[in-house]
């Protein structure tokens, strides 16, 4: 039996890797691709006109940093013909004043600003790169423009405690949503994991201080965050389950089921190069091959919860136990929770002075 | 936050209608979309900063006539405050010295 094939409603559009940025937790994967295999403006072109043929409803122009691709007005203006929503999911630099006018005349609908912190060192540190100054001065710009704004702080251990100051900041920005996005471990944030995974204390504060600015702000600003996925009881359900709602499109084509699927080994993605978006979505090896319940195994199998969480997330399932196809570990039902158990053990067992000393990043790259 | 009839709600940026040609009508907005029903797209569609809350009760009383009016206005009230609580929405004082 084949799954049920939902239409996708959402696209994510990694225009390109490069970035000015080398963030020690960033999404992208280790193995970055350069300038000379990004797609042609055309090739975006067409494919954001299938995506709306194909009843998507928004599109995540995002990278690496999508500011570095030079056609981005005229990608914002295409999506806008093609009938999308557009978000701009961005570092906020490079950028002036006056391109971001533009941006906001071509339509784009949605601006998504990252922070690493709101202090000038650790933010830096980070980042791999100052860039504190300039997203301020963004949020400045922005007031001006009619365009929605969501201020969004990745949150983990070398942060997290200073949760109060991002809220009071945005509560005086103009945004309209704060999310506070805890590290998810995949690509660098793997690599990274031991020095960003925050500690259980960090965590239960950190939701306490969260849920009571969401109270508190309601009406005002969207606050909205997750629990760290190794201290939830149950999995997420990564990108709202494979193949049912979302895609991603990397800067030179592939049409991948998420952000990490590449790391996972044996799945063959289509290419839009070469083929239709809607037809990749259909029947792509790699959007086939989670789909629907066909390939879980116990427990999930028979759970109540299949329905909900999807099995949770297939890269964490392989990148802690080596096969794809196993219950996510963060599940507290499967006997490979221990595998994450015994990491936030040894996360909370670590001295403070341990926590303090300047950590060994491996920091992101920048592709020519 | 109580909503006050006078008010003028208005779309906030970044939230609009999905084009009438692309299928089922959606409010669109930040990470999110909802589908629009009958009377659900009756209020969004006046929210226009030109509309008090007051008139588009007494406008969705008329076209809903068979329903009673108490429960369209508990509806458009219930309605209107999850779209604040979503963002969705920008309230003008109206000018005093203006028509009402």
């Amino acid at each position: 039996m084949t799954a049920i094939v939902h239409h996708p409603l959402a696209l994510i559009a990694e225009l390109t890797h490069r970035c000015p940025l080398h963030c020690v937790y960033c999404s992208n994967p280790l193995e970055l691709r350069f300038r000379g295999f990004e797609l042609a403006t055309e090739v975006w072109t067409r494919v954001l006109g299938e995506a709306g043929e194909a009843g998507v409803l928004q599109v995540d122009f995002t990278g690496g940093e999508p500011l570095a691709r030079p056609d981005l007005v005229e990608l914002v203006r295409a999506a806008r013909r093609s009938g999308l929503y557009v978000n701009l999911i961005t570092s906020g630099m490079p950028l002036e004043e006056r391109r971001l006018a533009e941006l906001v005349n071509a339509g784009l609908d949605h601006f998504q600003l990252s922070f690493q912190g709101l202090r000038e060192d650790a933010a830096s540190e980070i980042a791999g790169t100052r860039a504190l100054g300039q997203k301020r001065q963004v949020v400045a710009w922005v007031r001006a423009h009619r365009v929605a704004l969501t201020l969004n702080f990745v949150i983990h251990r070398q942060n997290l405690d200073q949760l109060e100051e991002m809220i009071a900041f945005g509560e005086e920005s103009s945004a309209s949503r704060m999310e506070f996005a805890h590290v998810q471990y995949y690509g660098w944030a793997f690599a990274n994991r031991e020095r960003l995974l925050p500690t259980r204390e960090q965590v239960d504060r950190s939701i306490n201080v969260l849920q009571q600015a969401e109270a508190r702000l309601r009406g005002k600003v969207r606050v909205e965050y997750v629990v760290p996925d190794y201290y939830a009881k149950y999995p997420k359900a990564c990108m709202g389950g494979w193949g049912r709602k979302l895609m991603l499109i990397t800067p030179s084509g592939d049409v991948l089921p998420c952000h990490a699927a590449q790391v996972i080994p044996g799945l063959r993605f289509g290419n839009v190069q070469s083929q239709a978006l809607r037809e990749i979505w259909d029947s792509s090896d790699a959007f086939q091959r989670f789909r629907g319940e066909e390939w879980m195994r116990e427990p999930c199998r028979s759970c109540d919860r299949r329905t909900q969480d999807f099995g949770g997330c297939r890269c964490q399932a392989f990148l802690l136990t080596g096969d794809a196809a196993v219950t996510d570990p963060v599940c507290t039902l499967t006997p490979q929770r221990a595998i994450v158990d015994e990491i936030i053990a040894a996360t909370n067992a670590a001295t403070p002075a341990a926590i303090v000393t300047k950590p060994d990043w491996l920091y992101r790259a920048n592709p020519a | 936050m109580n909503l006050e009839l006078r008010t003028r709600p208005r779309l906030a940026a970044g939230c609009r209608l999905s084009e009438p040609s692309r299928g089922p009508r959606m409010l669109l907005m930040p990470e999110r979309a909802l589908r629009l029903n009958g009377p659900s797209l009756e209020i969004v569609e006046r929210c226009d900063g030109a509309h008090t809350i007051q008139q588009i009760i007494t406008e969705l009383q008329k076209i809903y006539s068979k329903a009673e009016a108490e429960r369209v206005e508990k509806d458009i009230l219930g309605y209107l405050t999850l779209l604040q609580d979503q963002r969705a929405l920008d309230f003008t004082i109206e000018d005093t010295t203006g028509q009402s």
